[in-house]
Parts: structure tokens; sequence; C-alpha cells
């Protein structure tokens, strides 16, 4: 096995950790149109939680990763109250003000508690070697973890009640309240949906790599590039698609400088941004 | 004509005091805390130009100051130019890149545009971070020597204070200027309704693409300035994203689209900011502060203090732009 | 008479739908140019293309002898085509006299300041808002909105103007108004091109009448043989000997 090609399959591992983190982002613009700039700081909340909580309670810190989601809906419905609730329908402006606000004082409190020296979660499972090269047991469980909790996102949206009532606000919301759903509550619980899969993504890296405060912001960028390559709204499509673009770093790391992967990655942003507004997967409607 | 607009005056008046009053007493603390408040309000009122005029939030708006920074501070140490000859070309530099750059991307609306802008900030800064010519991570150090021709240190720091001075005064007029030209109409109507605009006959791409240009221009001067005057630059102090978003609740502050929100809400912002800064206490929840004051300008108050003034008292609106 | 517009051929898909399909007619310099058709059948659509704001796939858009397609509506509205649009857009925190002073500013003759504001002022007192041109766009009534999109429109000083369902959401008063605005409009040397569901509005004012539907031209003539049609009668109400029906006076 050459080394580009166990590049890119941890790649794909650490690509779908990505996939996940972008589907809270692409949720909650998808539901209710407001751009969640507090998305890296929940990220890095996760990983925070992650920290704790082994901390407390020496397990398998993937068992953790429960509280953590359930920590992460219930902070974001504190922010729904917060910060998005009232900018609902105003300009797109105001929620990425709001949001950002929020942001600021999530990372300014969480400098002052954590400071910005790197941590980690001392926690590791057995890996896979295939001839050279040995595939990391986190990054592999990090993997099956995100696709594990993507399909049960799907199983709800689509298979439950509350599930439905999500689609149809993000489909139509006024539609949605004159069959009698409150939309309100829905968006609440949309929110809340899409900071548990930020918590939980910033809980799988924290497993993964040395993570600061600060880490938070690389990864909203990386959920960005994924929620515009798959479409926006489309959280299905973000798995795949941060699948992708962790197979992308994986076949650029052993050729260039790390810091130039955020310089690519912005690029990629704006040129699909430009070029394909629908995505890679979606098709222009009429 | 301008010279008939009671702020006008106001402006230069306003600028008067900011020179003399800290030069006849020579205080040179009062000189530094006001040279940040200057500059601040260069980088809140260009900033208005983008957000209270024409609609477009350009999250990464000290992109254009550290980009100056660097433009500036080369041509005038590595190259040995005189600064305002620098600063001036740097000027220029900024504005170019910004005219070809916002032509790519101002054809994003909204939300996108906004976060394209924030890419563009990490890019360069990803960029300049790996630039040899510039020193990389390091950045670039100004020798004592670079201050000679002014006449010394101590005279250079007074001569950058009453260039940064000017530049205030120019993006307040600069501000005014275009606020009541047929061009700011039409910004204000891209603002409000693009579609609209554009069928109303206003051709909306050339129009964003000369004001993001045009909003990068004083920045870029003020930006080769203060960092000849500090005396270094490296990437992570040129391209600071906190300060770029620290622009924009400054403007929010004060109330955007005016030309005195821009200035009282930068003046305000940058006397709190300071006293945060230097409080021990205080220092890292200077950000906690500040995103709690945005926040709680959209929800309650997005018009900032002087929407607050209109709202009070219509008549201010002719005086108090 | 010399025909002002001139629309040959034109069609206009979007993905696997045909709005527009192969629709050819003229507009007589001066006349009232009635467009009609049951919803969806793409009048708006239409509108979009004559002034630019939609790109046709096939066939010509000629103003005033000089051939606009594909032209971008900015460059449309310097030619001398002014529209208004079905659903409002005022600029909102802007004042009267600001929204009707960007007409001015960025029509046909591209004023200064100075004079698109007096114009403005003019233009607005025409249309019966000049006691409220300081008030700001977002306070007006519906009714308002609609003679400030008017107003805003006829401030560009055009040759052609398009107006989409002026009279929606009016109360009577305000149509009666309104159609005479319209007649006033027309008296004064501009043709006008208009889309209107309210029958008896368009039949009164109309000199001639376009009738569309599923994106096909179904109809062209003076409004009493178009009311006969019974194509149109079909393509409306279902049963062509409707019309004999209720016409019938015994």
């Amino acid at each position: 096995m050459s080394g580009i090609l166990a590049s890119m399959i941890d790649g794909l591992l650490v690509g779908s950790v990505y996939g996940l983190a972008a589907m809270g982002l692409s949720l909650i613009w998808g539901v209710m149109n407001v751009i969640n700039l507090t998305h890296g700081a929940m990220i890095a909340l996760g990983m925070f939680g992650m920290y704790l909580l082994f901390g407390l309670v020496t397990t398998n810190a993937y068992l953790l990763l429960l509280p953590v989601i359930a920590a992460g809906l219930v902070l974001g419905i504190v922010v729904y109250w917060m910060a998005v609730h009232w900018v609902i329908g105003r300009s797109e402006l105001m929620s990425l003000l709001s949001t950002f606000a929020v942001n600021m004082m999530v990372i300014g409190i969480g400098t002052t508690l954590f400071s910005t020296s790197p941590y980690n979660v001392n926690f590791s499972l057995p890996g896979i070697t295939i001839g050279a090269y040995t595939f990391t047991g986190n990054h592999i469980a990090a993997a099956v973890s995100a696709v594990v909790i993507a399909l049960a996102l799907q199983l709800f949206l689509y298979r439950t009640r509350p599930g439905k009532a999500i689609r149809a606000v993000a489909d139509n919301r006024e539609a949605a309240e004159l069959m009698g759903i409150s939309s309100t509550a829905v968006l609440t619980i949309a929110f809340g949906i899409g900071i548990a899969l930020a918590t939980a993504s910033g809980a799988l890296v924290s497993t993964m790599f040395p993570f600061t405060i600060l880490s938070g912001g690389a990864y909203e960028l990386k959920s960005f590039v994924v929620t515009v390559l798959a479409g926006l709204g489309k959280p299905a499509g973000a798995l795949l698609a941060g699948v992708l673009l962790g197979l992308l770093e994986g076949a650029l790391t052993p050729f260039i400088a790390v810091s130039w992967i955020p310089l690519i990655e912005f690029g990629l942003f704006v040129v699909v941004l430009v070029a394909l507004p629908h995505g890679i997967f979606g098709r222009a409607t009429a | 004509m301008i010279l008939r607009r009671p702020f006008f005056w106001l402006v230069l008046l306003a600028s008067a005091l900011f020179v003399f009053i800290p030069l006849r007493s020579n205080n040179v603390l009062l000189r530094e805390d006001l040279i940040l408040v200057a500059v601040a309000i260069i980088l809140a009122s260009n900033l208005n130009l983008m957000i209270g005029y024409t609609g477009y939030v350009n999250f990464g708006n000290i992109i254009f100051f550290g980009l100056g920074g660097y433009v500036g501070l080369y041509l005038a140490t590595v190259r040995g130019w005189n600064l305002m000859l620098a600063a001036v070309v740097a000027g220029v530099a900024v504005s170019l890149f910004a005219l070809l750059f916002g032509l790519a991307i101002l054809r994003l609306r909204g939300a996108y545009f906004a976060l394209a802008t924030i890419g563009v900030l990490e890019a360069v800064q990803a960029f300049v971070s790996n630039f040899n010519p510039w020193g990389r991570a390091t950045g670039m150090y100004v020798s004592f020597s670079a201050y000679q021709p002014l006449g010394g240190a101590m005279r250079a720091l007074w001569i950058t204070y009453y260039l940064i001075i000017a530049v205030m005064a120019l993006s307040l007029i600069l501000s005014l200027a275009i606020k009541n030209s047929k061009f700011g109409l039409g910004l204000f109507a891209i603002r409000e309704d693009e579609d609209a605009a554009v069928v109303l006959g206003v051709n909306a791409t050339v129009y964003k693409a000369i004001i993001y240009s045009v909003s990068a221009f004083l920045p870029a001067i003020a930006g080769t300035l203060m960092f000849y005057k500090n005396g270094m630059i490296d990437p992570s102090i040129a391209f600071e994203l906190t300060l770029s978003i620290e622009a924009i609740v400054m403007l929010m502050l004060g109330g955007q689209g005016t030309v005195m929100g821009a200035a009282l809400g930068g003046g305000l912002y940058e006397t709190l900011r300071s006293y945060l800064l230097t409080s021990p206490k205080l220092s890292s929840f200077h950000l906690v502060i500040a995103g709690g004051l945005l926040l709680l300008v959209v929800l309650f108050a997005p018009g900032g203090l002087i929407g607050w003034l209109y709202r009070l008292a219509p008549r201010a609106r002719k005086v108090i732009e | 008479m010399n025909s002002i517009l001139e629309v040959r051929g034109v069609t206009k898909r979007f993905g696997g739908l045909v709005a527009v399909s192969d629709v050819s007619f003229s507009l007589a310099e001066g006349e009232i140019l009635g467009l009609i058709g049951p919803n969806g059948a793409g009048k708006t659509t239409l509108f979009n293309i004559v002034n630019g704001v939609y790109k046709a796939d096939q066939g010509t858009i000629t103003f005033s002898g000089r051939d606009i397609t594909g032209h971008s509506p900015d460059k449309v509205v310097h030619l001398g085509v002014a529209r208004t649009h079905q659903i409002v857009k005022p600029l909102n925190d802007l004042t009267l006299l600001d929204n009707v002073t960007v007409g001015a500013c960025f029509g046909r003759e591209y004023l200064d300041l100075k004079a698109a504001r007096a114009a403005a002022a003019e233009v607005l007192q025409q249309v019966g808002l000049g006691n409220r041109a300081h008030m700001m766009a977002r306070s007006l009534t519906i009714a308002g909105k609609k003679r400030l999109e008017v107003a805003r429109a006829l401030a560009a000083q055009p040759k052609l103007l398009l107006l989409d369902e002026v009279l929606a959401g009016l109360n009577p008063t305000e149509i009666a108004l309104m159609i005479e605005l319209v007649r006033k409009i027309r008296d004064s040397g501009v043709s006008v091109f208009m889309i209107e569901h309210l029958m008896q509005a368009i039949m009164s004012l109309s000199d001639r009448i376009v009738v569309l539907n599923l994106g096909r031209k179904l109809a062209e003539g003076r409004p009493d043989e178009v009311v006969h049609n019974p194509d149109v009668v079909e393509a409306y109400l279902g049963f062509p000997d409707i019309v004999d029906k209720l016409t019938r006076t015994d």
C-alpha cells in the first residue's frame, strides 16, 4: 500500500467527522435559513466536554458521546432562545451577527477558563495494521461513530413524526404552520440537534488530535466548505461531501505544508459558491 | 455642495481638536490613546460604505488594513521609499486588489458574501505566513534608521499621528460626500433591494466593485502608517479576525448607515476596549463584552445609538449625518 | 403607426418547463396593449424577458428599431423601457422622494441629483403622492406602494412602460384612480404594456389585447374580438358556449 493511499484512507476516516460537523450546520441552514456562526465554538465545547467527562469517568471515550450529545442538545436550545429566535424573520445579516456575538462570548469565556494551551484526551483504541501502515484505532472508531450518528439522524428525520415536522418546516414554514405544526418548537429542536451534531463532532475530534479552545475555527471552515459542496440544507449529502473533503486532504498532505490547506479549502469554497450554487449533488430548480 | 453641510465643519473641528490638544501639552499618552480612536474611526467609517450604504457585510475588512501595512512597510523600509509615497502606493495597490477580488466575490449575495470575505482573510493570512519577501510568519521589523528621514523616532511618531488624523478626517468627509451624492443614492438602492435597483437602472455590478475598492483605500493607508509607527508587522496581528469583527461591532453600536454613527461607535468602543485590555482582571473578558454588546445591539437596537437618536429627534437627521 | 416594441419567436425554458413558447406580437407607439391569460401562462416571464431580467432562449426583442435581446435591465431602462412589479419592491428605508429620485437619476435621462430630485417631486405630484414625499416608503399602504412603483418607473422618462398587475389588491376607488392614471400616462405619449387580471379594467383600457396560455400566444386583437374568441373562453372558463350564455341580454 502506498503512502498516499494510506493517507487518503485516513483522510476518509477523518472526513466522516467533517461530514458529521457539516450536517449540523446544514440542518440549521436548511430549516431556518440561519448561518450558525457559533458552529466553531460549539465544536470546541464538544472537544472540552469530552475532555472534562473523560477526566471524571475513565471509560471508553466513545460511550461518553451520549452525554456530550445530550448536553449539546440542551446548549443548542439555550443558544436558540438567546440569539436566534428573535432574528429569524429579519435579514441574514442580523442572524450572522447575533450568532457571531454568541461565538465571541463563548470563546471569550472559554479562553478565560482554559487559556489557549493545547489539551488532549488520553484514550486510545488499538489500531489496524496493514503492511507497513497502521490506521489509528481512534480514527476508525471516530469514523464509525460519525456514520452511526448520521444514520440515526436520517432515521429520525424520515421515520419519526418530529423528524417529519422538521422537514416540513424546512420545506415551507408557513404551510407547515397551517398544518398545525408549531414552528417555534420545531425550530428550537432543529437548532438543538444542529448544535448536538457540532458538539458530537468536536468530541470525536478530541479523541483524534490535540486541541485548544481556538481549534473550532478550522473545523468551522471545513464545515462551510462541505456544506456548500453538498448543497445547502441537504444534511444527507454532507456526510458524503465530508468524506470527499477528507480524501482530498489525505491526497494533498504528503505533498504540501499544512498551512496551505485552509487556503485551498477557501478557494474551493468560493469556486463552488460561484460556479455550483446548488453543490455537486444538487440540481437547479425552476 | 459639501461645504454647505454642517457636519463637514464638525469633522474639521473635531480633527483640529485631535491634533492640537495633545500637541499643546506634548501629552504623549493622550496621543497614543487618540491614535487608536482615530484608527477605529477610519476602519468603522470605511466599513460603513459597504455595510451601511450598500448592505454587503465585509466580515474580513481588516484585510485592507493588514495588506496596506505589509505593502507600505515593505516599500518604506526594505525599499527605502518616502513614507507618504509608500502609504499612497499601498492604498492604490490594495484598492486594485480589492477591485479584482471584489468582481469575483461580489456576485455572491448576503451571507455568502460575508463568509467569502472571512475566507479571503484566512487565505491571505495563510499566504503571507509563507511569503518569503515579507518575512513569512515572523513578519517584518522597522529598524531605527528607517525613522531618520522623518527626523528621528520621536518626531516620526508625531508626524504619523498627524497623518493618521488626516486620514480620519478624509474618511469621514468621503463618507459624507458619498452619502449626499448620486453614487450614494445608487448604493442605498442596492442595499434596499438590489434587483429593484438594477431594474431602475443602477449598474449594481460596477457600483459594488467600485465601493468595495474605495472602502479599501484609506484603511490601507492607515495600515501603512500604523504598522510603521509600531515598528513591526506579522501575519497574526495584521489579519486578526477579531479586529475585523470589532470594526463591525463599532459600526453597529454607533449606528450603521450614518457617518456620525461610525465615528461615535469607533470612539466609544475603542475607549471601552482600551480600558478592558489594560485592566488585569477583565482583559480576556473583552471578547465576551464585545460579543454581549453586539448581541444587545442586534436584538434591541439595530440602528445603534444614532438610530435611536433619529427616532427621538427626527430633525437631528439634517445636522448629524 | 410605428411599432415601438416587436417580440419575435421568444421562447424561454426553465429546466424541463417551457414557460414561454414561440411568442410574437408588436406594440404600436402610443397604444395600450393588454396582456392576459390564466395564472401560470407566462405573462410575468414575458415581461422579465422584455426588460432583461431573463434572457430568452430563442427569439428577439426589438425596441424602437433597436435589438435589445439579452440586454441587462439597467441598459434597457437607459434606452427607455421601465417596469413595475407584480409584488411591489419599495426601497423601504428611503423616503418616497428618494425612491422616485433613484428612478430619475438612473433612467433614460440620467439626471444629476439636484435635477432628479426636482423631477421626482413633480412625478410624485402627478401620481397623487406629493404631500407624502418625505415619508418612509415602508409606511405606505399597498395602494400607496403601487403608486410609488408607477411613480418610480415614470421618473425614468420611459417611452414604454410595463405595468405588472398594477390593480391587484386595490379597492374599487383606488382602482378607478389608477385606471385614470394609466390613461393620463398614455395621453402624455408613453406606450403601455400591461398585465392585468381585472377584466373590466383591461377591457376598457386596452386598445388591443394579447392572450397567453401555457406559454403560447392564444389570441391577439381588439378587446371585443378577443373576449369572444372560443379558445380564450375555454382557457379561462372551460366551456366555450358559456360566453354566449353569459353575454346574452334576453
